[in-house]
């Protein structure tokens, strides 16, 4: 272990990672690796603040600092750090030196810009031949809109998930935050180790044109099957579903506090009306899913009758109990104290040098016999400028000290 | 519903997965498919009851799910009663020769079969047993019952989606089988490193309610560093901005709706000047608008009625506007925009088309051939996915 360099452990320890880039959808790439042993070096620069460090609340404090943002802070764990000026020729070249004895690059620059940089895929595989290269932007590195620039609450709406959101007489609703990121998060993960295997393989290394547009359709490949078929479009239709009713999200006593309800087939119906006991579930044009569907703006007013002055907990216990499905609808605090993401230990709490204590969302499947992990905060910008150019590529203490003073490491 | 080309890129290739999943795990098989896994689809005799769940599709043959054969084109198929002692030595023939086997039953179902983990790294030692289950294989709500509006629910995303005088709500397409399909690969991608590297199998445990977290982003951020529960706020964004301003971000214009907010930093100033410049050259910006100083313009910082007063001008200049006409200015004023795009908009779009992003398959059970969104993974230019592609947009 070299001094300054956290221990790594997990299926991933012998992967080198070098990532350039910023916000989400590259970043949080290299997240997943790093939370299972990947060495994960982040390039940063002083001079081109990651967005997530400068125009996303939240702060520790409400107070904005590029060392307080939870958005940085929980897409960068388990990372290392280096400030370099990309725009010096020295801060190049510690970056070719770094991807040189890299298995994977990911980056999410606009198109082109790390091949201006001299540092694109083309130009490093003649140094590391076996290297994997991720490149992720939003609609692809060919084609008519490559160049494309937007942000990934848009590109939500481009494909198709907003249009699907809300009621069938208002305008749509947003879904929350940059959603579509995080579906090319989930398909770069898989298209880096598929590519690695690839590179066993031939031995030859490859690069990956991931477009966050293309992951997005794959979600919503029903609609579009669908579509193509028939011409018929899907609408919004607030919680209404074609195939279980009712279906819906009902109040319960106390502020903002609502309950999933969802009946999938008659003999669910009839454990429901067992449970709830009152007249009005026995009656006869609810005892069908057809009668149900035809009165279910009704249906949808008793059931609210019925829960709005229990609890939350205690509608969800019963209806569990009796055999129907239901969830509380969780707010963020409850997702803390939920007792399944509890016992499965879905967040995971670091202390941050600025931030204290904060909690970061770990992997969401357990793998038993080699587990993922949240083991160190995001870094500072540059937290790891010594550990890395003197412990990994040795840099002697005085060629570090003199980067130091140059503009080399801003 | 075997792929009818061989594939550009397959990079595992060669490797086996037995897939016995329902809804909750379709689409697990699907990405290993899309990577050059052989996967084959294994199902009660009479097939997967998810065949039958609405939309369907009708075709000369019979009719279909769309959600079962969208996200299940690419797998090879075959009908095995599980609960027969042939079934079930038939299938550890099958184990022995595969790499994954895939499932999605509740806990302790495969056990009660005689097929459970034990028994199945016996048979291979080096096998990777993926689960995806709504809540896991072990904790308080193991084996609870969850469709996807309860695991939205209980997963956190409803709670941030809707109008704020309304319940909240879940998208209309279920979303859940897709975050618990897609992150399970992912696990069961490392889970495959890791054996390449040890010769070791595991079962890798994923939960579908854990699985949305990563689509909540940053929202559970707000109540672990502020105490604050972000509340739904219909077509607005919230959580960019220390004073709790939400930015409008759909915006209704002559022909359906845009998406636009806004914004900080260099890029959404850009945006932000791009947008009042295309306002004023049709007369319709006012003076405070032309006057603002972009250079210092901090998203983050102003206040609800600066951002009210903003957004009040430029809804009413959207509404002269048509969804094209908004793209294309957008893409030569370097506004960070979009549409609002329906299933007709995607179909039609350029740019998938030239990326090759559809396929088309011969599907049996309709008899007749689907459209389908395939080629996302692009590996030295060259596309894959698990059949040929298709040109030629719908229009």
């Amino acid at each position: 272990m070299t001094a300054g360099l956290p221990e790594r452990k997990g299926p991933l320890s012998d992967l080198h990672v070098v990532e350039f880039g910023g916000y989400g959808a590259g970043p949080a790439v290299g997240k997943s690796l790093a939370e299972h042993g990947a060495e994960v070096i982040r390039v940063e620069s002083m001079l081109r603040l990651d967005g997530f460090r400068t125009n996303y609340p939240p702060y520790t404090g409400n107070v904005p600092g590029i060392e307080r943002a939870a958005m940085f802070a929980i897409t960068n764990d388990n990372k290392l750090d280096v400030s370099l000026n990309l725009k010096t020729e020295k801060g190049k070249d510690l970056a070719v030196r770094l991807i040189e004895r890299a298995d994977v690059v990911v980056e999410n620059f606009t198109p082109g810009a790390m091949d201006r940089l001299g540092l694109g895929h083309e130009a490093m595989v003649l140094r590391n031949s076996k290297l994997v290269t991720l490149s992720t932007c939003n609609q692809g590195r060919t084609g008519p809109q490559a160049n494309r620039a937007g942000f990934g609450s848009h590109l939500t709406s481009l494909s198709g998930f907003t249009e699907l959101t809300g009621w069938p007489d208002r305008q749509p609703a947003l879904l929350w935050g940059p959603y579509i990121d995080y579906i090319a998060v989930a398909y770069g993960v898989v298209a880096v180790l598929a590519a690695l295997e690839q590179v066993r393989r031939t031995e030859v290394g490859c690069h990956i044109d991931l477009s966050q547009y293309e992951t997005g359709v794959q979600f919503m490949a029903p609609a579009l099957v669908r579509y193509f078929a028939n011409g018929e479009e899907m609408d919004r239709n607030g919680n209404r579903d074609p195939n279980a009713v009712p279906h819906g999200v009902f109040p319960c006593a106390g502020e903002q506090r609502w309950c999933a309800i969802s009946v999938h087939d008659d003999a669910e119906w009839n454990r429901f009306v067992l449970e709830v006991g009152e007249p009005w579930a026995k009656e006869p044009e609810f005892s069908t899913a057809a009668g149900r569907r035809d009165n279910e703006d009704q249906l949808e007013e008793l059931i609210t009758g019925w829960t709005e002055n229990q609890l939350r907990e205690a509608v969800v216990e019963r209806m569990r109990k009796a055999g129907v499905h239901s969830a509380p609808v969780n707010d963020m605090g409850d997702l803390y104290s939920d007792p399944q993401l509890t016992y499965r230990n879905a967040f995971q709490r670091v202390d941050h040098a600025h931030m204290g204590e904060h909690a970061v969302p770990a992997p969401p499947y357990i793998l038993p016999a080699s587990p993922g992990k949240v083991t160190h905060a995001a870094p500072t910008v540059g937290q790891h400028n010594e550990a890395v150019l003197c412990g990994i590529l040795g840099l002697s203490k005085l060629e570090f000290e003199d980067l130091q003073l140059s503009e080399v490491l801003k | 519903m075997a792929s009818s080309v061989e594939q550009n890129s397959a990079p595992l290739s060669g490797l086996r997965a037995l897939d016995l999943t329902g809804e909750l795990g379709w689409l697990l098989g699907r990405i290993l498919a899309d990577v050059g896994v052989k996967v084959m689809k294994i199902d009660p005799p009479g097939g997967d009851p998810g065949r039958n769940m609405a939309p369907v599709i009708e075709g000369p043959a019979g009719s279909i799910s769309a959600s079962w054969v969208a996200y299940n084109m690419g797998k090879t198929r075959l009908d095995l009663d599980l609960s027969t002692e042939e079934g079930r030595e038939r299938f550890l023939e099958l184990v022995s020769e595969a790499d994954f086997v895939l499932e999605s039953e509740n806990p302790g179902v495969l056990d009660a079969l005689g097929i459970g983990w034990e028994v199945l790294q016996k048979r291979n030692p080096s096998l990777i047993l993926t689960s995806v289950t709504p809540y896991g294989q072990a904790g308080p709500l193991a084996g609870v019952p969850a469709s996807d509006l309860e695991l939205m629910s209980a997963g956190g995303a409803v709670w941030l989606t809707g109008d704020a005088d309304r319940p909240p709500v879940r998208m209309t397409l279920p979303q859940s089988v897709c975050w618990a399909g897609s992150y399970a690969a992912v696990g069961t991608m490392i889970a495959h490193h890791f054996r390449q590297l040890t010769g070791q199998g595991q079962h890798v445990d994923m939960s579908a309610q854990a699985g949305l977290l990563p689509a909540l982003v940053h929202a559970p951020s707000f109540y672990d560093l502020l105490g604050e529960n972000p509340l739904r706020a219909g077509g607005y964004l919230v959580g960019r901005n220390i004073n709790g301003a939400a930015m409008r971000n759909i915006w209704p214009c002559r022909d359906g709706y845009v998406t636009w907010a806004i914004y900080g930093g260099a890029a959404g100033r850009q945006s932000n000047r791009g947008m009042v410049e295309w306002m004023d050259e049709n007369g319709m910006a006012p003076e405070f608008l032309k006057n603002m100083d972009w250079s210092t313009f901090d998203v983050a910082t102003i206040t609800l009625a600066e951002v009210s007063e903003m957004e009040a001008a430029i809804a009413v200049f959207l509404e002269t506007v048509t969804k094209a006409e908004f793209l294309a200015q957008a893409e030569v004023r370097r506004m960070l925009a979009y549409v609002v795009s329906t299933a007709a908009d995607i179909a039609a779009d350029e740019q998938l088309e030239a990326r090759q992003v559809w396929s088309e398959e011969f599907v049996p059970e309709l008899g007749r051939t689907l459209r389908f969104p395939d080629g996302w993974l692009r590996i030295d230019g060259k596309r894959g996915g698990v059949a040929s592609p298709v040109s030629g947009g719908i229009k």
